[in-house]
């Protein structure tokens, strides 16, 4: 009982500011102090998500932005891994790539999007592999600096007991690097759903990213902020998703963020 | 017990380390007999883990060999095991699979066995981070003898316990040891722990052997006067008071 008070009390502080400002925002637009043909009211909003779901039309949005999103996602941290345990493991292979990659992640993901329309094409591939790059960059990051701040005295014990090659990173370097590769997933997450936005924007005729700019095209504002507001939402649930996940296979840290969840439980 | 192990003949020959330019250990010599218990000891800095590094094949000397059983060590030996002066459990394993690390084929009943041995298999399935500092230690002298090592090198690890720990500890090294009969190298600045536990005690000095002393006291070792006489005379030498005319008397 207690447990699910603070719970509840944590969530609830979370959500303050937002509602706050829902509330002025509509006091605003009654008021008319705010041009309702540049910002509908939240009513409005509310009104057009619900009629876009009736239409049947928002689901098949959501879903298959969450389809591209998912599978970039997991194509991306693959590559990633594959990478970042070469390059973090290996420092022949990792002076020979490590620069390249470091060059090629400062592109913004804009630039990239007429090069893959002229691969590709306007297909699902081209789109999810464009997310897949998006992720790519920042799982990679930190799972080889996470790989490479490995404890010395720790790789000395597996050394020490005879372990060695593919051994010694399934059982040192891995899960040593969990941590910060965790953390590269989240931030992976977060760009994989930039990516999909002008992945969509290139040339979908569904998804949530479509959906803006056809509000954008037919004029109708609360189409557009009803988009962003989805894509907020849906971006906050993975990354909680994923925190979660995170919170369980690394259980085992001794941190203070750990101790401190502890504590408000 | 079915942790069986008898103990490696250990030689060490003109073995010199330099970091750089500075030279840590100056052509030392030293010779363990298979199931000996030796302390070795000196002041901080004076190279003793340095020694044990090249011992465990951690390290390389930079002149010299060290012989095990007649054999030039080459780098990390199955036989050989170490205790670190921090416990160096890994995090992200529970108590029994830090264990595991340590047995040979990673044989998990052997784990178990060895868990069993230090006394902490209640604790099988807890984190390390839960645990007290003795009880971390304990569990790497576990995942050392779950290899049924040969030789077992011990560097300072029971520095950071406190007193009564320490002393359940010594017991502990000293029963497994009894049993077991392998070869151990104790790296401590306890002079009184050294007593306690070596058949010979080392001292090193300037990156070489000073003296080196037989303890002849009758095992487990009470703290009469004899073990006084042995632990002032240690420390005597470590405090460079200098009693020549007494240690001649006692090394010959
Ligand atoms: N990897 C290293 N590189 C340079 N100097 C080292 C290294 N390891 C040890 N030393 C030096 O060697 C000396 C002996 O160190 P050590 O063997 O750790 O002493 P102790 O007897 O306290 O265990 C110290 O002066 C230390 O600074
Ligand atoms: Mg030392």
């Amino acid at each position: 009982m207690r447990q699910w008070n603070k719970n509840f009390v944590v969530t609830g502080m979370g959500l303050i500011i937002p509602v706050s400002i829902v509330i002025l925002w509509h006091i605003f637009s009654v008021s008319g102090l705010i041009a309702t043909n540049i910002m509908p009211s939240p009513l409005k909003i509310v009104s057009t998500i619900v009629d876009l779901f009736r239409e049947g039309e928002l689901l098949e949005h959501i879903g298959i932005t969450l389809y591209r999103v998912s599978m970039g996602f997991l194509l991306g941290t693959a590559i990633a891994l594959l990478f970042g345990v070469l390059n973090g493991y290996f420092r022949t292979i990792r002076y020979l790539l490590d620069p390249l990659i470091q060059a090629l992640r400062n592109i913004p993901s804009l630039a990239w999007v007429p090069l893959f329309i002229l691969w590709m094409g306007i297909s699902e591939a081209s789109k999810i592999s464009l997310i897949a790059l998006g992720v790519f960059f920042p799982v990679y990051l930190n799972l080889v600096s996470g790989i490479q701040g490995v404890d010395r005295r720790l790789l000395e014990v597996g050394w020490v007991h005879g372990y060695q090659g593919w051994r010694l990173i399934r059982h040192f370097f891995l899960p040593s690097a969990l941590p910060s590769f965790f953390v590269g997933l989240r931030s992976g997450l977060g760009l994989g759903w930039m990516f999909v936005v002008a992945a969509e924007i290139m040339g979908a005729s569904k998804g949530l990213g479509f959906l803006l700019t056809d509000g954008q095209t037919t004029g109708r504002p609360a189409i557009i902020i009803a988009s962003i507001l989805l894509f907020a939402m849906l971006g906050k649930l993975t990354d909680y998703l994923l925190e979660l996940a995170g919170r369980r296979i690394l259980r085992w840290q001794d941190s203070y963020e750990s101790l401190e969840r502890r504590k408000a439980l | 017990m079915g942790i069986k192990s008898i103990g490696s003949h250990l030689q060490v020959k003109g073995v010199g380390k330099r970091f750089g330019n500075v030279e840590v250990l100056k052509r030392l010599d030293l010779e363990i007999k298979p199931g000996e218990f030796i302390a070795i000891v000196g002041r901080s800095g004076c190279g003793k883990s340095t020694l044990l590094r090249l011992l465990a094949g951690l390290d390389v000397p930079t002149e010299g060999e060290v012989l095990l059983d007649g054999e030039r060590v080459n780098g990390i030996h199955p036989d050989t095991r170490i205790l670190f002066q921090d416990a160096r459990l890994l995090p992200w394993k529970r108590v029994i699979d830090n264990v595991q690390i340590g047995a040979r084929n990673g044989d998990k009943a052997r784990a178990e066995e060895a868990l069993r041995l230090v006394g902490l298999e209640h604790k099988a399935k807890e984190w390390p981070s839960v645990l007290s500092g003795g009880q971390r230690q304990r569990i790497a002298l576990a995942r050392a003898l779950a290899g049924s090592p040969r030789l077992l090198l011990l560097d300072e690890p029971l520095s950071a316990l406190d007193a009564l720990t320490r002393i359940e500890m010594q017991e502990l090294i000293e029963q497994i040891w009894w049993e077991q009969q392998f070869s151990a190298i104790l790296v401590t600045h306890d002079v009184s722990e050294a007593v306690a536990l070596a058949d010979r005690i080392v001292l090193i000095q300037n990156g070489a052997i000073a003296i080196d002393i037989p303890v002849p006291l009758p095992r487990p070792r009470e703290r009469n006067s004899d073990f006084a006489y042995y632990e002032k005379l240690i420390l005597d030498h470590l405090m460079e008071r200098g009693a020549p005319a007494s240690v001649s008397a006692v090394s010959s």
